[in-house]
């Protein structure tokens, strides 16, 4: 976040009063959004139940809902590790769709050939993004931009520039499956969100991470691997976004040539939403799971609001009102935590 | 190796009332930097164009026509390189837009409507162009007063602004033939296409105001130092502001130029990635993202450059899609080498 | 460590260089900017790998691959700008890479503990959950210590640790390494604070142009030979003299008159006046208010209550530009975040402020810039190979007199320097002091803030003295003298600041006290 002269957090090097009250805003800032997020999806999630009753209660819709959700959980998990180190990795909409159509061309070998494949393809971008950013010392932003052009268009080629469709069988099975009512997938990202949360708590690997975010140049000093660990973020972040292309293409049973398109955007939306920091150090993976099934909710509901046939919103209003949800999330910020952002990070 | 004239110096005792002129790792620096590089930096993206043209030249048929050249080259980059333009300048601040192809759709779709309601084709362009402004002014409200980093700012109305295109005609192609209308994207006064002569008058006015203007100094001031700058007493929230606003003007100016040529306004399509290409052609010409450095005929060059590879690939039967993974290459490329001293 | 050559591009940095800690020994290093203090410490602790000569470490020769492994062979460093991860709680950063496991994973319980009792051993009592950015630089600078006290080391390097310290936080700081000492661990101490190396250290290497000149025990050297030896010539002219104390201030109103300047928690009623051609002290120690003062006078930060008239008219400045519109100039302590854009040329540095005036239907107008330029490098000396240098490349004092210029250029009624000394080499420094006597002179008025009592001193016609967040005394002419200012900082009582405002600031420290530590 820029740092401007007029802000409530004092010059650097100024150690009493004021930095002190900012720092507390801070805190108490990012801890009211996160509840605050927190909170307004259990509102949400009440209010559908009072507004539409049974049918939005029901199995089916749950069922739906997380399964849908899955896909966009798995990138935004990923991106959460990212976005922590203080990078960004723009290529993981065009990953999924690699992941996709790799797992497509895959699965005529079997089930979990595909699935590997999936996700060994997303990897392999990862590898590729965290060589460029961590050994040729590149911007992530430009890097994961370039992949992000680069990775669509081998995507394309490999799918002959037409829908990836996968032969019924197996592999479709994947996306159709669910255990105590919810879909595979769903158990996959709430599987993946805890092991996530219990990594970054109790792992020195997590710790890294956000202590990469936090300094660098203290993290350099304190011998801590910041080559190795950013890398592996990279590739974390791969691999999730080529699994997601995987229960993409298992749940629709196709790949069209848009998919997963503009996804990097909704999952840095997710994350912000959840109240992680953009410019790294700060984060919390449980709460990026509030935040992206707080997104997903909206549309839920909307599309249930037009069940209703009292109104009629378009489906163009979705990205309105995902706009003006993050619009609202960023001021709260901004308001919360003041607008140097943390003290002690200048420009 | 051999002491060079700079780095000699460091040895003298420093005697004199003051230390000597620099830091001794700072010119290190600069005597380590090879001459090459610093070639490369400045004019790798023009070298390139240059070696690209003289290939295409030997190579193409009909490539050296005024045809192929004005008609397909410069008129297919020229909408990149206005976008380009603007975008330089806000990078410039140490910033981005990533709403730029949103509002090209948002401007194409008022444009359009207006004109298709019977509206004078001048008050159509005013008001898609003070509408896109008005873009402009909220990703510079958000950046400028409220401290929110350009890219959530601008991934606001990356998002939204879409919608809000397509909520305009409910997401339909609106055919359009109005022959005023058609004149930005399709006359050819002189024999020049006249949205070249509109990207070429852009760039020269842009980089005229960023050389010589106290405006042009302020950006490079505000992107290198925000917090220096206003405590040197400028008004860093109205140079971010005025950037976020013409960046925001010349993408609305692309879209009535895309609706104009292509006969329809089509918000689905419109401007769709054009973010992605903006920045690129930014960054192929050598400007850090970082900010504090503006190269307007950079922006240009990058621009026609990305585009005379890709025409290039795909005359050569090279499929679209592998172009899109060279140019990705070229842009890495193109980072890794102004990759700054660490 | 013997013999010590490293050359960057055949440029030599050290020339034969020998240096020497003693067990249990606090050894001061100190030198001239430049001196080659940074490169020595570099490739002592790995960061830099050395063309010749050999480090002994207790006695076998070591070559450390990077500071991490000089770490884990027991050495140390801590830097300048404290180097640990502000968002990680106290503990986490005494023990990140070395954390406490259990079946694999972080033992948090163990962790805390720890990390608790090593920071009592340096007399802190904090919680070691909270994250670091929420207590003081002291703190985290004990907190640095705890994490090099945790790895075993048995030398620590600190690099100028006391520059962002307050006076008692220095004596804290000064009670550890007595501490270290007597627990037989060596501390090599980097500053340029005299009065400090002869508090706290045993002896002194003396640095100069990537040399060592001289090694004695610190109880053998004299204030002016260890000056002398830094800057390898007999001082022509010492600097402590005062200023010509007797020049009558011009009458009229006041350049500044600020009465009441309340803040937030920083600033609880400072009143300070200016006269044209004088400069007043502002004295007081860190977090007492100073800069806090400077940057409600220029704007930079927006007043709760009290009033700032400028020439006896009242005035708001809502922001830097209003301030410099009204002639106010305002030099900031951190040159590097706050003052220069360093990609930038000498050339556009100079002129930032100035830009507005030089304009011409929004056209920067060439010629004057370049005259302007001109003029102010030769006036003011400052050594750059051309005016479109960059300025990053600049040495400190230099970037220093170029930020000067910015102001001076811009004919300001009122200057406010806030540390306008700091971290550059004493040849330049002299001339920056020279050079703010002489404007004072020619009848700039001029706010001048500064850690150095020395400096307040010998430049002042007035000395105001701030403590928490308030203005509790003024002497002028002949009351000020290092004892009186002295005294004022530290019982809030001038001559003639009235008994019960020093009690009442007496009050005040006391619960401040009992809160931060």
């Amino acid at each position: 976040m820029t740092s401007t002269v007029a802000t409530p957090g004092g010059p650097p090097g100024d150690t009493s009063g004021s930095a002190d009250t900012s720092a507390r805003r801070v805190q108490v800032g990012l801890l009211l959004q996160r509840q605050g997020a927190l909170i307004a999806l259990v509102a949400l999630i009440v209010f559908g139940v009072i507004r539409y009753g049974g049918k939005f209660a029901t199995g089916f819709n749950l069922s739906s809902l997380t399964g849908d959700t899955a896909k966009y959980g798995l990138v935004s998990l990923g991106m959460t590790f990212v976005i922590m180190t203080g990078g960004i990795d723009l290529s993981v909409g065009s990953v999924v769709a690699l992941g996709g159509v790799v797992a497509v061309k895959v699965s005529e070998h079997g089930l979990l050939p595909g699935l590997l494949a999936g996700i060994g393809a997303g990897a392999a971008v990862g590898v590729l993004n965290g060589f460029l950013i961590t050994r040729l010392r590149l911007q992530p932003f430009i890097v994961t931009l370039a992949t992000l052009l680069a990775v669509r268009g081998l995507a394309l080629n490999l799918a002959h520039t037409r829908a990836a469709v996968a032969a019924p069988g197996g592999f479709q099975k994947l996306g159709d499956w669910s255990i105590l009512g919810l879909p595979v997938a769903a158990w996959t990202m709430l599987l993946a969100f805890l092991v996530g949360a219990g990594v970054v708590r109790y792992t020195a690997w997590g710790r890294q991470v956000l202590a990469i975010g936090g300094n660098v140049d203290a993290a350099k000093l304190m011998g801590l691997p910041v080559g190795r660990t950013s890398f592996s973020v990279y590739v974390l972040s791969g691999a999730l976004a080529g699994c997601a292309g995987v229960f993409l293409a298992s749940q629709d049973g196709s790949v069209d040539t848009a998919a997963g398109q503009g996804w990097e955007l909704s999952a840095i939306a997710a994350v912000v939403v959840g109240g992680t920091l953009l410019t790294g150090g700060v984060g919390s993976v449980l709460s990026t799971l509030v935040g992206v099934l707080l997104l997903q909710l909206i549309f839920n509901l909307i599309v249930f609001e037009n069940g209703k046939d009292v109104i009629n919103i378009s489906s163009y209003w979705e990205s309105v009102i995902r706009g003006a949800f993050l619009l609202v999330v960023v001021l709260l910020q901004v308001r919360l935590v003041g607008r140097r952002g943390v003290p002690g990070r200048s420009g | 190796m051999a002491p060079d004239p700079v780095g000699s110096q460091v040895t003298e005792p420093v005697g004199g009332t003051a230390a000597a002129g620099t830091t001794a790792p700072n010119r290190l620096r600069a005597a380590r930097r090879a001459p090459w590089k610093v070639w490369t930096q400045r004019y790798g993206a023009l070298a390139a164009l240059v070696a690209l043209f003289v290939y295409n030249a030997i190579d193409t048929p009909f490539f050296l026509t005024r045809q192929s050249l004005l008609f397909i080259l410069l008129r297919q980059a020229a909408p990149i390189a206005i976008v380009a333009v603007g975008m330089a300048i806000v990078i410039g601040t140490a910033g981005i837009d990533l709403s730029v192809g949103s509002v090209m759709a948002i401007a194409g779709q008022v444009g359009a409507s207006l004109v298709l309601h019977g509206q004078p084709f001048l008050l159509a362009i005013t008001a898609a162009l003070l509408v896109s402004a008005l873009c402009g002014v909220f990703n510079g409200t958000l950046v400028a007063r409220y401290g929110v980093q350009p890219i959530i700012a601008t991934l606001i109305l990356f998002i939204a602004g879409r919608g809000i295109a397509q909520l305009i005609t409910n997401g339909e192609l609106q055919p359009l033939a109005n022959p005023s209308f058609q004149w930005i994207g399709l006359a050819r006064p002189f024999g020049v296409p006249a949205q070249v002569i509109i990207a070429f008058l852009v760039a020269v006015v842009a980089s005229l105001v960023m050389r010589l203007t106290v405006y042009g100094r302020q950006v490079l001031a505000v992107g290198g130092n925000e917090t220096a700058s206003r405590l040197a007493g400028l008004a860093a929230g109205r140079v971010k502001m005025l950037a976020y606003v013409t960046s925001a003007v010349l993408a609305g100016l692309v879209g009535l130029i895309t609706v104009s040529a292509t006969f329809a306004s089509d918000a689905n399509n419109t401007g769709v990635g054009m973010e992605l290409d903006a920045i690129a052609a930014v960054a192929v010409a050598g400007t850090p993202l970082t900010g504090g450095k503006v190269t307007i005929w950079g922006a240009v060059v990058g621009a026609v450059m990305l585009k005379l590879l890709q025409n290039t690939l795909i005359t050569h039967g090279i499929t679209k899609e592998v172009a899109q993974m060279i140019e990705g290459a070229v842009i890495v490329a193109a980072l890794w080498l102004q990759r700054q001293e660490a | 460590m013997r013999g010590i050559n490293k050359a960057f591009v055949g440029v030599p940095a050290l020339i034969d260089v020998d240096f020497e800690v003693a067990h249990g020994e606090v050894h001061a290093l100190i030198g001239q900017n430049g001196a080659g203090k940074s490169t020595l410490i570099k490739v002592l602790t790995g960061v830099h790998t050395l063309d010749a000569g050999r480090i002994e470490f207790d006695g076998r020769e070591v070559a450390f691959s990077s500071p991490h492994a000089a770490q884990l062979a027991g050495l140390s460093t801590i830097y300048q700008e404290v180097n640990l991860v502000p968002f990680r709680s106290v503990a986490e950063n005494v023990f990140l890479n070395r954390e406490p496991k259990r079946f694999g994973l972080i033992d948090w319980g163990r962790m805390n503990r720890e990390a608790t009792a090593i920071l009592r051993r340096l007399d802190l009592d904090v919680d070691v959950t909270r994250p670091l950015y929420e207590y003081s630089i002291a703190t985290q600078q004990m907190t640095a210590l705890a994490r090099a006290l945790s790895t075993k080391a048995r030398l620590v390097i600190m690099d100028e640790p006391t520059s962002a310290l307050a006076e008692n936080e220095v004596q804290t700081l000064f009670r550890v390494i007595r501490q270290l000492k007597s627990e037989g661990i060596s501390v090599v101490f980097v500053s340029h604070r005299l009065d400090e190396l002869y508090a706290v250290c045993d002896r002194v290497t003396v640095m100069r142009d990537g040399r060592t000149i001289e090694e004695r025990p610190m109880s053998q050297i004299s204030r002016y030979e260890l000056v002398s030896k830094m800057l390898g010539r007999e001082l022509a002219e010492q600097l402590s003299h005062r200023r010509g104390g007797d020049d009558e201030p011009a009458d009229g109103p006041p350049v500044l008159e600020a009465v009441d300047l309340r803040r937030g928690r920083a600033l609880d009623g400072v009143s300070v006046s200016i006269r044209s051609g004088e400069i007043v002290g502002l004295a007081g120690l860190l977090g007492s208010g100073r800069t806090e003062t400077a940057r409600v006078i220029f704007g930079a930060d927006q007043l709760d209550s009290g009033t700032v008239a400028v020439e006896g008219k009242p005035v708001q400045l809502r922001s830097p530009g209003d301030a410099v519109r009204n002639r106010i100039g305002f030099s900031s302590e951190d040159r590097k975040t706050e003052g220069i854009v360093g990609q930038l040329s000498v050339r556009e540095n100079l002129t930032l402020a100035l830009l507005p005036h030089l304009r011409r239907h929004g056209i920067v107008d060439r010629k004057r810039q370049t005259e302007t330029v001109d003029r102010f490098i030769k006036a003011i000396g400052i050594k750059c190979s051309s005016p479109e240098q960059p300025i990053r490349e600049l040495s400190g004092g230099n970037q220093q007199k170029v930020l000067l210029a910015r102001w001076l250029c811009t004919d300001p009624r009122l200057l406010i320097l806030d540390e306008p000394t700091r971290g550059i080499d004493v040849g330049a420094k002299r001339d920056i002091q020279v050079l703010i006597r002489q404007l004072a002179d020619e009848g700039l008025a001029v706010l001048l803030i500064s850690s150095e009592l020395e400096e307040i001193i010998a430049d002042s016609n007035r000395v105001v003295t701030l403590r928490d967040g308030r203005s509790v005394a003024e002497l002028s002419g002949d009351e000020i003298t290092e004892d009186a200012v002295m005294q004022a900082i530290a019982t809030g009582t001038g001559a003639d600041a009235g008994a019960d405002t020093g009690a009442v600031a007496d009050a005040d420290a006391a619960g401040r006290a009992g809160r931060t530590t």
